[in-house]
C-alpha cells in the first residue's frame, strides 16, 4: 500500500514505541502536523523549540528510553541546537526531526532555510537529510538504532517538504539498516589485572558516572561496592548510580565535590572508574588526580580512554555486562580482601567525612539554599525525580539531595545549559505523571525558559519548581567574589519579575517564602497541590557553594568557605 | 612525546557528507590534516580516504577514536606503523620559453620524466613517488620556472593484510 511521507513517518514513529513528541509547528511541517491532527499520537505543544528539545531530553534521561522532537525548518531547527548540544554532552538519546525546504530549494537561500544538518553536525551522534521518499523508513529506523546503541546520543533526521509528501511503499518488516549494537566482547585476560590489582589494593576507591546510569549497571555497581567494602564516588552525572544514602557513598567528587570525596580520590591506591570521562571539573589539575593510584577505566567509548586522565588497565565494554564479567571473575576466583586493611581505609574515609561533613551555617535569619534542599529531601523522604537548572542550584542539589536511584537526577552536566531544567521537568513529568518531579532552579536560569509554564499549565503536566531565588547569577557572581575582588559585573538580577504574580498570570499556583521558617510549610503545601507550583524561595544573596576547588587546583587543595562551616 | 607525521587509511561508507564529518572532526578538535586524498573503492558505496596529520602517538590514536566514533567510518587504520608503500602525483606546466627551453627538454631526458603533453610554448609533467622523491623532483624543476603545479595527497597501501 502507498502511503505519504507523513504517513510513513506517523507509522515509522510507531514501530519505534514512541509515546509521545515534543515539538513546535511551522511552514515547512505544515503537511505532517496536519497528519498529525488525524492520529492518535500525542504531541506536546511547547511555547520554544529549545523547550522542545529539553522536554524530550528530560524524558528519555528519566525513561531510559529515546526522546522525539518535531520542529519546523530555519528558525525553528536552529532553536534546538542547544538542545541537541546538551544531550550530545550527555549522551542522552534524541531524535529529533526538523523540517526543511523542498529538495527543488535547498541551497538557494529560500524562506526559512537553513543547513540544520550542517550546523548540528559536530553536535550530534548523527544526522540525515532524507533525499527521497525511498530513504524516509530505513532512514528512521536507522537514527532511533543509533540514538540508543552503544554511546548513545543525538539524532537529527531533516525532512524536506515535498520528499514528505511524496508516497512509496511502507513494509517495515523489509527495512533492513546496519547492525549499530556493540556487541560484548568477554576480557578475561583483564579481568585476572582487576582481580590483581584488587588483591593488591589496600584503599580501593570505585568512581562511578553517567555511563552506569545509561548502561543500566547500578545493580551491579552497587552489588560489587558492598559486597567487597569499597568506597564509592560519583560524578554530577553518576548521581543516582549508588545509593546517596549508603554509608559507603561520599557523594560527589570534583570542584564542588565532597571534602571527603576528593581526598579519597587523592589517597586511593586503585580507582575503579566506570562510565566516566574524566572532565576538568572532576578532575582539577590533571598531574595530581589520582597519583597515587592504579587506574582501571571502564566505559563503552573507546574516545573517552585516556583522553584527559592516562590510565593502567581500560577496558572497553558496556558497564553492566562488563560489571557482571568482573562480580563473576572476583567471585569465581574467590577475591577476599584483607579486612584490617579496609578497615583502616574505611576509618580513614569516616575520619576525614567526621572532620569537614557537607554543611552550611544555618544562622535563622535568612533561607539558606541548602536548608530548602535538605527539607525538600526530607518531605519527598527522597523520592522524587528532581532536575536542575545550572550553577549554584544545581550543585547544592548535588551536594544536598540524596540521589538513591539511578534516573533521579536530570541536570544539564556536560554542556551547563542554563533554561535546562524547567521544560525537562516536564518531559520527567509526563513520562511519570505519578512521580514527584521538582525542578531545582535559579532565578536566572528559570528566566531563559520561563515560557514553559504555558506548557506545563495547558497540559496540567504538575511539575513543582523551587526557585532558590538570590537575585544573582549566583555562581558567576561567587566566582566574581572569589577571583575578581568581589566586582559582579552584570550578575546583579535583582530586576526581575514578581514570581509569583509571574506564576499566577501563567495560570498556575505562585507561593513565596521568605523566612527559614516559612521553607517547611511553604514546600509542603506546594507539593501537596494537584497542579504545577512555582515556590520563590528568597535565599541569602550572597551563599556559596563549599567546598571549591579552585579552577586549576589539585583536588585535594579546596577552599572552605567560612570558618563556620567547619563544625 | 615525538610527533611526527602519520598516514591515516580510513574506510567510510560513500555518503554526501561523510568527509564534511570527518574533516570538521579533525577540524572542530584542533587538529590540521596535511594531506588528503579520497576516491571511492571497487565497491561503490565504499570509499577509501587517506590522512596525513602530525602528531604524537597519543595524539594521533585520540583522532583514530574520534573518528571511529562516526557511524560512517568502518576502519580506521595507521599504516605509518606497518610497513606500507607511499605515493604522490604531481602535475606541472613548464613555458618553453626561448632562455629554458633547451633547459628543459635535457631535464626531462636526465631524470625520465613522464611527459603528458608537448606543445609549442609549453610542457606538462606528469612526476610520481613518495613525499621525498616529489620533493626533489620539485628542487629540480624550479630553477626551470614552474608556470603552474598540482600536487596530490598521499595515497599509501600496507604490504600485507
Amino acid at each position: 500500500m502507498k502511503l505519504k511521507g507523513t504517513q510513513i513517518l506517523l507509522k515509522a514513529l510507531e514501530e519505534e514505541n514512541v509515546d509521545v513528541i515534543f515539538g513546535y509547528p511551522g511552514g515547512a511541517v505544515l503537511d505532517i502536523y496536519d497528519e498529525l491532527y488525524k492520529s492518535t499520537m500525542k504531541h506536546i505543544l511547547v511555547r520554544h523549540e529549545q523547550g522542545a528539545v529539553h522536554a524530550a531530553d528530560g524524558y528519555a534521561r528519566a525513561t531510559g528510553k529515546v526522546g522525539v522532537c518535531l520542529v519546523t525548518s530555519g528558525p525553528g531547527a536552529t532553536n534546538t541546537v542547544t538542545g541537541i548540544a546538551t544531550a550530545n554532552m550527555d549522551s542522552i538519546p534524541l531524535v529529533v526531526f526538523t523540517g526543511q525546504v523542498p529538495t527543488g530549494l535547498i541551497g538557494n537561500d529560500a524562506f526559512q532555510e537553513c543547513d540544520i544538518t550542517g550546523i548540528t553536525r559536530p553536535c550530534t551522534k548523527h544526522n540525515f537529510l532524507v533525499r527521497s521518499i525511498e530513504d524516509l523508513a530505513p532512514t528512521i529506523k536507522e537514527a532511533f538504532n543509533i540514538a540508543r546503541s552503544g554511546r548513545p546520543g543525538p539524532v537529527l533526521v531533516d525532512l524536506p517538504k515535498n520528499v514528505m509528501a511524496a508516497e512509496t511503499d511502507y513494509d517495515p518488516a523489509n527495512i533492513k539498516i546496519r547492525n549499530y549494537e556493540v556487541t560484548h566482547k568477554p576480557a578475561p585476560k583483564k579481568m585476572a589485572n582487576v582481580f590483581e590489582m584488587l588483591t593488591s589494593a589496600k584503599r580501593p576507591l570505585i568512581m562511578t558516572g553517567g555511563g552506569v546510569i545509561l548502561g543500566k549497571a547500578s545493580a551491579q555497581l552497587t552489588g560489587l561496592a558492598r559486597k567487597y567494602q569499597i568506597p564509592v564516588t560519583g560524578t554530577l552525572m553518576g548521581l543516582g548510580s549508588f545509593p546517596g544514602t549508603d554509608p559507603l557513598w561520599l557523594g560527589m567528587l570534583g570542584m564542588h565535590g565532597t571534602y571527603y570525596a576528593n581526598m579519597a580520590i587523592s589517597h586511593c591506591d586503585l580507582l575503579l572508574a566506570v562510565g566516566v570521562r574524566f572532565d576538568d571539573r572532576v578532575t582539577g589539575t590533571i598531574k595530581t588526580f589520582a597519583a597515587n593510584a592504579k587506574i582501571v577505566q571502564i566505559d563503552i567509548d573507546p574516545s573517552s580512554i585516556n583522553k584527559n586522565v592516562v590510565v593502567d588497565l581500560p577496558i572497553i565494554g558496556d558497564t553492566k555486562a562488563t560489571l557482571t564479567d568482573m562480580i563473576n571473575f572476583l567471585a569465581k576466583h574467590n577475591y577476599t580482601y584483607s579486612p584490617a586493611d579496609r578497615q583502616e581505609w574505611l576509618g580513614q574515609v569516616a575520619e576525614w567525612k567526621g572532620k569537614v561533613p557537607l554543611t552550611y551555617c544555618q544562622n535563622g535569619k535568612e533561607i539558606k539554599p541548602q536548608y530548602v534542599i535538605e527539607t525538600l529531601h526530607k518531605l519527598t523522604k527522597g523520592n522524587a525525580i528532581i532536575t536542575t537548572e545550572v550553577g549554584q542550584n544545581q550543585m547544592w542539589t548535588a551536594q544536598f539531595f540524596h540521589f538513591d536511584h539511578p534516573n533521579t537526577f536530570i541536570s544539564s552536566g556536560g554542556l551547563g545549559t542554563m533554561g535546562f531544567g524547567l521544560p525537562a521537568a516536564i518531559g520527567v513529568k509526563y513520562a511519570f505523571p505519578d512521580k514527584q518531579v521538582v525542578d531545582i532552579a535559579g532565578d536566572g536560569s528559570i528566566q531563559m525558559n520561563i515560557q514553559e509554564l504555558a506548557t506545563a499549565a495547558q497540559y496540567k503536566i504538575n511539575v513543582k519548581i523551587v526557585l532558590l531565588n538570590n537575585g544573582y547569577l549566583g555562581m558567576v557572581r561567587q566566582w566574581q567574589e572569589l577571583f575578581y575582588e568581589k566586582r559582579y559585573s552584570h550578575t546583579d538580577m535583582t530586576y526581575a519579575p514578581d514570581f509569583v504574580k509571574l506564576a499566577e498570570a501563567y495560570g498556575i499556583i505562585g507561593l513565596r517564602a521568605t523566612k527559614p521558617e516559612e521553607v517547611e510549610s511553604i514546600l509542603k503545601l506546594g507539593l501537596s497541590l494537584d497542579k504545577p507550583v512555582l515556590m520563590d524561595f528568597r535565599i541569602s544573596r550572597e551563599e556559596c557553594v563549599y567546598p571549591m576547588v579552585h579552577p586549576g587546583e589539585s583536588i585535594s587543595n579546596m577552599s572552605l568557605g567560612s570558618r563556620e562551616m567547619i563544625n | 612525546m615525538e610527533k611526527k607525521e602519520h598516514i591515516l587509511s580510513i574506510l567510510v561508507h560513500n555518503k554526501p557528507d561523510v568527509l564534511a564529518r570527518i574533516a570538521g572532526t579533525l577540524g572542530g578538535k584542533g587538529y590540521n590534516i596535511e594531506s588528503l586524498s579520497v576516491n571511492t573503492t571497487t565497491q561503490y558505496e565504499i570509499s577509501k580516504i587517506v590522512m596525513t596529520t602530525v602528531g604524537s602517538q597519543e595524539t594521533v590514536t585520540r583522532i583514530e577514536n574520534q573518528l571511529q566514533r562516526l557511524v560512517d567510518v568502518i576502519a580506521v587504520d595507521d599504516l605509518t606503523n606497518v610497513e606500507s608503500i607511499h605515493r604522490e602525483l604531481i602535475l606541472v606546466r613548464l613555458n618553453l620559453t626561448a632562455d629554458k627551453k633547451e633547459q628543459i627538454k635535457k631535464a626531462v631526458d636526465t631524470n625520465k620524466w613522464k611527459v603528458l603533453v608537448s606543445a609549442d610554448t609549453y610542457m606538462i609533467l606528469e612526476i610520481t613517488g613518495d613525499h621525498s622523491q616529489i620533493d626533489f623532483a620539485l628542487v629540480r624543476l624550479e630553477p626551470l620556472g614552474i608556470a603552474d603545479i598540482t600536487r596530490t595527497g598521499i595515497i599509501a597501501l600496507n604490504l600485507e593484510n
